[in-house]
This record gives C-alpha cells, sequence and structure tokens, in this order.
C-alpha cells in the first residue's frame, strides 16, 4: 500500500509538469502562427522565381554550355546531404523522423560505394547522426531561428553550397525537412537542390496568390520567348545560386512551421496523459485515506467492543 | 486591369512589398534603365544596384532602391525579384556610410578572389545607395 505522503508528492509532480507542457503548448501555438505567416509571405518570391526559371531552363536545358548547376556535373560519385532539424527537443517524432529518412538515403547511397556528406542545420539532427556518420559530418549550423530566420541566413547556407558545389566537393545535393501539412501532419520531404530540377508543373497559386493580377492573361505567357538581358546564359548563372538559397530559405521556413506544429501536438498529448495521470493517482490517493479511515474506526470500535 | 496600366510587384524573399497599378516603372538593368509600360515586350534582365521609379501621371510616385535582383517583364506586368529593396526616403545615411567602410575593410582583407568579389559587390551595392539617397 503505497503512503499517503508518497502520493501527494507524486500528484503534485505531475501536475507541476502539466503547467509546463500546457504552457509550452501556447507557446508552439503562436510560434506556429508565426512561422505560417512567415512561410505564407515568403511565396510570391519563390512562386515568381519558379516561373521565370522555368521559362528560362527549358530554353537552356538541351544547349551544351548549360551552367553546372542547371546540368550537373556528370557524375553522382559524391553526395551532399543537407539535414534540416530543429535546435530543441520535445516536438514529438519530429526531429527523429527527419533524421531517419536521411540515414536512409545515406545507407543507400553508401551501399552503392558513393561518397556522403552532411551539413546539419540544426543541433538536433547533428546529435542524432553524429554516431552513424561522425566524420562525415562536415558543417552544423545552429540557431538559425534565433532571434528570427532570416533570408541573409538561409543565402550564406546557400552560398556555401554553391561555392563548394564549384569546388567539386559533391556533385549532388538533396535537402531533407519536414513539409508542413498541419499541426498533426509533417511530411519528411528530400528535394534536390543540384543539379536542378525542373518542379513539376506547379499547380498551386490558386487561393494562396493575391488575386491581384488575372493570371489567366498571363498564362498565355508561359513559353513564349522572351528577351534576355543581358543574355540568357549570364541571367542563368545568376538565377540558379540564387534559387538554392530561396530553397533553402522556404525549407527551412517551412521545417520551422513544422516543428512548431509537432511540438504543439506532442505538448498537447503530454497535457493530456498528465491530466489522466493525476486523475488515477488522486483516485488511489482518495481510496488509500478512506482505507486508513475505515482501518482507524475498526481498530476503535473493536477495543470499545472488547472493553 | 485598367487600361493603359502595367502591374509593378516588387517582391523580397520575405515578402511580397509592392503590388500595384501603375502607369511607367522605370527599372535598374544590368545594361542600363529601361522603362516599363503596357504591352512592353516580355524581357528577362538581371538588375544592377539602382532606384525603381514608380511612375503614376506625371509624378514619380514612389522610388524604391534595390540592391540588385531579377526583373521580368511581360506586356501585362513588371515583376522585380528583389533580395534587398528600401524606399529612398528610408535609406540610413550613416548606417550605410558604416557599411560601405566595412565592405572596403573586407576587400582590404581579402585572402582570395571570391572574397574579393564579394567584397567589390557590396561597395558597389553601398555607393549606389549613397548616391540614390544624395
Amino acid at each position: 500500500m503505497p503512503n499517503l505522503k508518497d502520493l501527494k508528492v507524486r500528484i503534485d509532480s505531475v501536475k507541476s509538469t502539466r503547467k509546463i507542457t500546457s504552457a509550452m503548448k501556447m507557446v508552439a501555438a503562436a510560434k506556429l502562427r508565426r512561422a505560417q505567416e512567415q512561410a505564407e509571405a515568403s511565396r510570391p518570391y519563390a512562386q515568381r522565381m519558379e516561373r521565370m526559371l522555368g521559362s528560362l531552363a527549358a530554353a537552356a536545358a538541351g544547349q551544351a554550355g548549360a551552367p553546372k548547376l542547371l546540368a550537373g556535373s556528370g557524375s553522382d560519385e559524391t553526395h551532399l546531404i543537407v539535414v534540416a532539424t530543429a535546435d530543441r527537443g520535445l516536438c514529438g517524432g519530429f526531429n527523429t523522423s527527419i533524421v531517419r529518412e536521411a540515414r536512409r538515403t545515406a545507407n543507400a547511397l553508401l551501399e552503392q560505394g558513393k561518397t556522403v556528406k552532411f551539413i546539419c542545420v540544426g543541433r538536433k539532427g547533428r546529435d542524432q547522426l553524429r554516431r552513424d556518420f561522425g566524420e562525415r559530418i562536415i558543417d552544423t549550423v545552429e540557431d538559425i531561428a534565433r532571434p528570427s530566420l532570416s533570408f541573409d541566413k538561409a543565402a550564406a547556407i546557400g552560398e556555401r553550397v554553391v561555392a563548394m558545389f564549384e569546388a567539386g566537393e559533391f556533385d549532388v545535393c538533396t535537402m531533407f525537412y519536414a513539409e508542413f501539412r498541419s499541426a498533426i501532419s509533417q511530411i519528411v520531404t528530400p528535394q534536390q537542390l543540384i543539379p536542378f530540377a525542373a518542379p513539376a508543373k506547379a499547380d498551386n497559386g490558386n487561393g494562396d496568390d493575391n488575386g491581384t493580377d488575372e493570371e489567366g492573361g498571363n498564362d498565355a505567357l508561359d513559353g513564349a520567348v522572351y528577351e534576355y538581358e543581358p543574355g540568357e546564359e549570364e541571367i542563368l548563372t545568376a538565377l540558379l545560386p540564387t534559387n538554392i538559397s530561396i530553397q533553402i530559405f522556404k525549407a527551412l521556413l517551412e521545417n520551422a512551421a513544422s516543428e512548431h506544429g509537432a511540438r504543439m501536438t506532442a505538448m498537447d498529448n503530454a497535457t493530456r496523459n498528465a491530466g489522466e495521470m493525476i486523475n488515477s493517482l488522486t483516485l488511489v490517493y482518495n481510496r488509500t485515506r478512506q482505507a486508513a479511515i475505515t482501518g482507524e474506526l475498526i481498530e476503535i470500535i473493536s477495543a470499545k467492543e472488547a472493553m | 486591369m485598367a487600361e493603359g496600366k502595367v502591374s509593378f510587384e516588387l517582391v523580397s524573399p520575405e515578402r511580397l512589398l509592392l503590388s500595384e497599378e501603375v502607369d511607367m516603372v522605370v527599372v535598374p538593368g544590368e545594361e542600363g534603365d529601361f522603362g516599363v509600360l503596357t504591352r512592353h515586350t516580355p524581357l528577362i534582365s538581371t538588375l544592377r544596384p539602382g532606384v525603381i521609379q514608380v511612375h503614376n501621371g506625371v509624378a514619380v510616385s514612389e522610388s524604391i532602391f534595390v540592391a540588385g535582383g531579377f526583373a521580368e517583364v511581360t506586356p501585362a506586368r513588371c515583376t522585380v525579384l528583389a533580395e534587398e529593396a528600401v524606399a529612398v526616403g528610408e535609406i540610413d545615411r550613416a548606417a550605410t556610410e558604416q557599411r560601405l567602410s566595412d565592405a572596403r575593410d573586407d576587400l582590404l582583407d581579402a585572402k582570395d578572389d571570391a572574397e574579393k568579389a564579394s567584397a567589390e559587390r557590396r561597395i558597389a551595392v553601398a555607393e549606389a545607395m549613397l548616391q540614390a539617397a544624395a
């Protein structure tokens, strides 16, 4: 029989845990809203960039002198994997599922005899990968979302990746992040950054566009011949690295929203579980107390009768 | 869409800065400024650091400094993708001069060509910014 004092102590400790988790849940909800707003605000740029790049890439893809970022380096021996995770835990399976996906890809590549390198964005990813791929992790970027995620920070990573590519340090670059669907569903997505993979015909634009311009009239221009200033190639060489930074920026924004969503759900569950635990502990506590009282009563009554 | 107007959009990676119907917009292209009126020929151009002027009627309704980027022009619209954009009136001279001298220091400290090029680019941006503010 557990004694009353121990039970009381446990109930109090679970109660304070519940207070913490419910506060974390509310903080995550607020951050999620902000992250979602930021992700939405960044969409117009990415969309227009995609539109521009789409028409350029289609024109340049077949040509011999196409930039390397578009055409690739001609081999796929060395792979760079950029793993975007959170800096903090307590967000359910968020970090683990991204890392698991990245690890699986890396192992598959290693089995084929390829070389794999990692860049970790986020402390948690590095911590989990370090055991298996310690010496393959070439860099870790930490605290990217503090105080806030900005394009400059994403661009710094982008420039680094492009510089490494140009130095011939890898052939293919893939980024792993969690795409945000809703607070309870985040989908781990691998995205190839280098060589540039033309996006599947964009079917977004409905609803999230401001609808200020009449898209119908513009669509007629897709595939139209543009004039290029200064030249097609110069524009492409300027556009492709920017695009990589943008893709990274977009992925990091999605990831931030996913992280807060995952944390919100995890903390919601934790709060609920703590509530259940308090209920069952309180029940045991009351029963024990009652049993003690009953025991004492019996003692008194039987003592009285014996007299 | 109003007759004779071109829909102009200025977008930065972080958000949509400006989206409006204007009479004309003058964009600092890599190879020289160009004005965009409605029914302009389709064009994609890179931008040099400079000032975008938005014209409505006879007056310049807005001047915005951009540090570079891309412009996409079609007969009906003009989209500018800028990495950094500041309204000319809001340029902080002191901060820009600081940037300029920082960039100059970096140029002196530059160890390889890439660093040098990046410092030179930042010098060009800061100089253009000062010029725009003048």
